[in-house]
């Protein structure tokens, strides 16, 4: 029952060319997970002008998984344009080590906190400060959002192995790039937020 | 390549191509569960909205009955009722006071997200936007049905926390913290708040993936002809509505993502070292339940937007269908709603004038909040003259659309009292607050509803609602609005603060006793009279007077040119195309021309 069968039976209505509307939804969901980590920062902003602001150090591991992400968009790219020249077996790999990279992104994120353990900083818990609390929580949302995209590209990959039918539409993997891209420039501005902002 | 074809663009690729010719001629074969249960087909969505709102007005009505008991008859003892709720509810008779607080949070929570956010919006959007676009459904079906489902959810989770021990939450439908962060504040921050806070995140998701839907459906989806200045103004009512959803629920989102940390994980955004009764000082440090105010009411203003527009898009189309005339100033109802969607964005302080807001800053939101006056006025105004020597037909659907002008215009007036922040001070936390959003959002929203029901009822069932029960329906609750809600204001001015439990004890409140009784009074008979109107509703399901025009409202919006009962798909054929604006009435001298017309080479130019 997934909606493609639905549409089958209607016969097309020219209207001009448009963006398709799914990836149109993705844009608009972008802009709602904007708003999300804009409603984050700012109660960060107003919170840090009271009293008993801690400031923190980001710890190194967080610059390594800034390089991890920024490649990872590179891959993903890359296998973004090998799909479209149906370079299959390149697509994969490529694929393959965005979802990886990702993966060595969030690992590297949760290093980041345990060296900042180390150091005596609580994130969580009784006698946590707020700066820490909110480097967790928004940290962790965007952990979030990275391992969502593994997980769609995940599914992707069962998809094209196990369907007997050859799929070639590019409008799945673009989804994915534009979100992978997305939460990568999403990663960069926190960085460069907390990094600014303390 | 159209957004249909690129719709299917995957399957025809896929599929070997001698399959594409005969691809639409195959029907496909529905069953119980796909067709009224997980069904994908936006017109069974609205329906299940529609319904499912039903059952939360009935039960959030019913709160406040049983609240208004309280307050109007706070000496009385209804020995019975300790029967039918148990003793956790009524004791000795009366309602408890952790009851009474826990009624008017559920009351106010149940009915401004989950009957007046997916009840109205929910079931309109998914009903009107591809029938009057011309699109055989949503931009992602699947995703609609998901907003039904996770709707569906948060109805279940919110409903469980009516049953447990230590009741559900009763810190107001706000969640203010510590309230509602602290499990030892009180009986219902306990078990019934995280309850709460559950079906509210599930909620936050259902409303995000229908607005996600409804944009995209209405920007990509509309058929050829069909510009954007086309629009019947339902659509754009519903869009910005959907544009405000998605801009705004995040940020609650989050504001409630930070709630939970500070309830299960000890962090300290919100709680600071207080003092509680029988816990001692807090060892949070620094919190500020503040921050959490402007999280919640850069939503919450909104919200009142998400609640209020689409009951103006139906009421305008209504109005101007039953009055046989065009909308007046189309361009500017278009603009006011853009205005308002603008402005519902920076006014969100105007909640918080006595939280300790520098005063400077709280007349910017001052200016800010007065200036929606502006395009509220405009819509007014315009209604007004759309009226203006019509040949007017006073249908249910138009009663009710009229009665959301008045209502609009007399709990609007209030609301430049309560912008001002130098008159808040004395009014914040009064009856005066509750009258004006009850009549300017609850009920004028109700009858945007109730207008949209009644007029659309036709195209959902294919039968006739009966107009009888229909205008009583309209006089009562309409008479029944003004009896309870008027008398609040006086209430309010002279002070009498909102959430109390009992105002008999209260020298300065003593006087209101006989009016808070026969405010429940009237609460009582208007809450048996939308019986009236959900017996109306289901029987004229099946026993209606069934509908043999396609067009019973001489209308000229596409929906209308759809078979009596549409199938999924909406149109037999081909989708039609349109010519022209949707408001063609009396034009040189015709009653009403429809979308689907071309222009003529003799007709004028609007």
């Amino acid at each position: 029952m997934s909606d493609n069968l639905i549409m089958s039976q209607y016969q097309n209505t020219p209207s001009g060319g448009r963006i398709h509307p799914h990836k149109f939804t993705l844009w608009v969901a972008i802009g709602s997970i904007c708003m999300m980590f804009a409603a984050f920062t700012s109660a960060y902003i107003v919170k840090r002008n009271q009293s008993k602001w801690l400031d923190i150090d980001l710890p190194i591991a967080f610059w390594y998984s800034t390089i991890a992400i920024i490649i990872s968009s590179i891959t993903i790219h890359l296998a973004f344009k090998s799909f479209k020249a149906r370079e299959m077996v390149r697509y994969r790999t490529l694929i393959t080590i965005t979802a990886i990279l990702g993966i060595v992104f969030c690992v590297l994120q949760f290093i980041g906190f345990s060296e900042l353990k180390n150091h005596g900083i609580q994130i969580f818990g009784q006698g946590s400060n707020p700066a820490a609390s909110f480097l967790g929580v928004i940290v962790g949302f965007h952990v979030l959002h990275v391992l969502a995209g593994v997980a769609a590209i995940l599914f992707i990959f069962i998809k094209a192995y196990s369907s007997k039918l050859k799929n070639y539409s590019i409008v799945p993997i673009e989804m994915i790039s534009t979100f992978w891209h997305f939460v990568d420039l999403l990663w960069i501005y926190l960085f460069i937020f907390f990094m600014w902002v303390r | 390549m159209s957004n249909e074809a690129a719709l299917h663009h995957s399957v025809d690729v896929s599929t070997s191509h001698d399959t594409h010719g005969d691809g639409h001629m195959h029907h496909h074969h529905e069953t119980f569960i796909t067709k009224y249960v997980f069904s994908q087909d936006h017109k069974m969505i609205a329906k299940q909205f529609l319904i499912t709102g039903m059952v939360w007005a009935v039960l959030g009505g019913l709160m406040s009955v049983l609240f208004r008991l309280q307050l109007g008859y706070p000496d009385s003892h209804f020995y019975w009722l300790e029967d039918i709720l148990g003793k956790w509810w009524v004791k000795d008779g009366q309602i408890t006071p952790e009851a009474y607080y826990a009624l008017v949070t559920t009351h106010g929570t149940v009915l401004v997200f989950f009957v007046l956010t997916a009840g109205l919006s929910g079931t309109f959007a998914n009903f009107l936007i591809p029938l009057q676009i011309g699109a055989r459904d949503m931009a992602s079906p699947f995703m609609n049905m998901l907003s039904y489902w996770f709707f569906f959810a948060a109805s279940c989770v919110m409903l469980s926390s009516m049953f447990v021990e230590t009741g559900p939450f009763s810190g107001g439908w706000t969640a203010y913290p510590p309230l509602s962060a602290l499990g030892s504040a009180s009986p219902g921050s306990k078990t019934g708040m995280d309850l709460w806070i559950v079906a509210m995140a599930l909620f936050v998701v259902s409303s995000l993936l229908g607005g996600l839907n409804y944009i995209a459906t209405i920007l990509n989806m509309r058929t050829k002809g069909m510009s954007m200045t086309r629009l019947p103004l339902t659509i754009w009512a519903l869009f910005f509505t959907a544009v405000l959803g998605v801009l705004s629920f995040p940020v609650l989102l989050s504001g409630f993502i930070l709630l939970i940390f500070d309830r299960n994980f000890g962090t300290s955004f919100y709680l600071s070292d207080i003092f509680i009764n029988g816990v001692g000082a807090l060892p949070n440090e620094g919190g500020s339940a503040i921050l959490f105010q402007h999280l919640f009411w850069f939503l919450g203003h909104p919200e009142v937007y998400i609640i209020l527009l689409p009951a103006m898009g139906m009421v305008s189309e209504i109005l101007s269908v039953n009055s046989r005339k065009p909308i007046f100033g189309y361009m500017a109802m278009i603009g006011s709603l853009f205005a308002i969607a603008i402005l519902a964005f920076l006014v969100w302080a105007h909640h918080m004038f006595v939280t300790g807001l520098n005063p400077f800053l709280g007349s910017v939101f001052v200016l800010l909040t007065l200036l929606i006056a502006v395009p509220s006025a405009i819509k007014v105004f315009n209604w007004l003259t759309t009226l203006w020597r019509g040949n007017i037909r006073f249908t249910p659907a138009m009663m009710f659309a009229i009665g959301f002008v008045s209502l609009f215009i007399s709990g609007g007036l209030t609301g430049i009292w309560l912008g001002n922040s130098a008159l808040d001070i004395h009014l914040h936390d009064t009856y005066f607050v509750i009258a004006h959003f009850h009549i300017v959002m609850g009920v004028a929203s109700m009858f945007g509803m109730f207008a949209g029901i009644y007029h659309w009822y036709p195209k959902m069932y294919g039968k006739h609602l009966n107009n009888t029960l229909g205008f009583i329906h309209f006089w009562i609750t309409i008479a029944g609005a003004y009896l309870i809600f008027w008398p609040m204001h006086y209430e309010g001015l002279a002070g009498m603060p909102r959430r109390y439990y009992d105002y008999s004890n209260w020298e300065s409140f003593k006087q209101f006793i006989d009016l808070n009784r026969f405010i429940s009074t009237v609460a009582m008979i208007v809450f048996a009279t939308q019986l009236l109107f959900l017996f109306n509703f289901f029987y004229s399901i099946f026993k209606g007077r069934k509908v043999t025009s396609r067009n019973p409202w001489q209308s000229n919006t596409l929906e209308w040119t759809t078979p009596i009962h549409p199938g999924h798909g909406n149109w037999v054929g081909e989708i039609p195309e349109v010519y022209r604006w949707p408001y063609d009435y009396g034009k040189d001298g015709v009653d009403f021309i429809p979308q689907t017309t071309p222009v003529g080479e003799e007709e004028s130019h609007h």
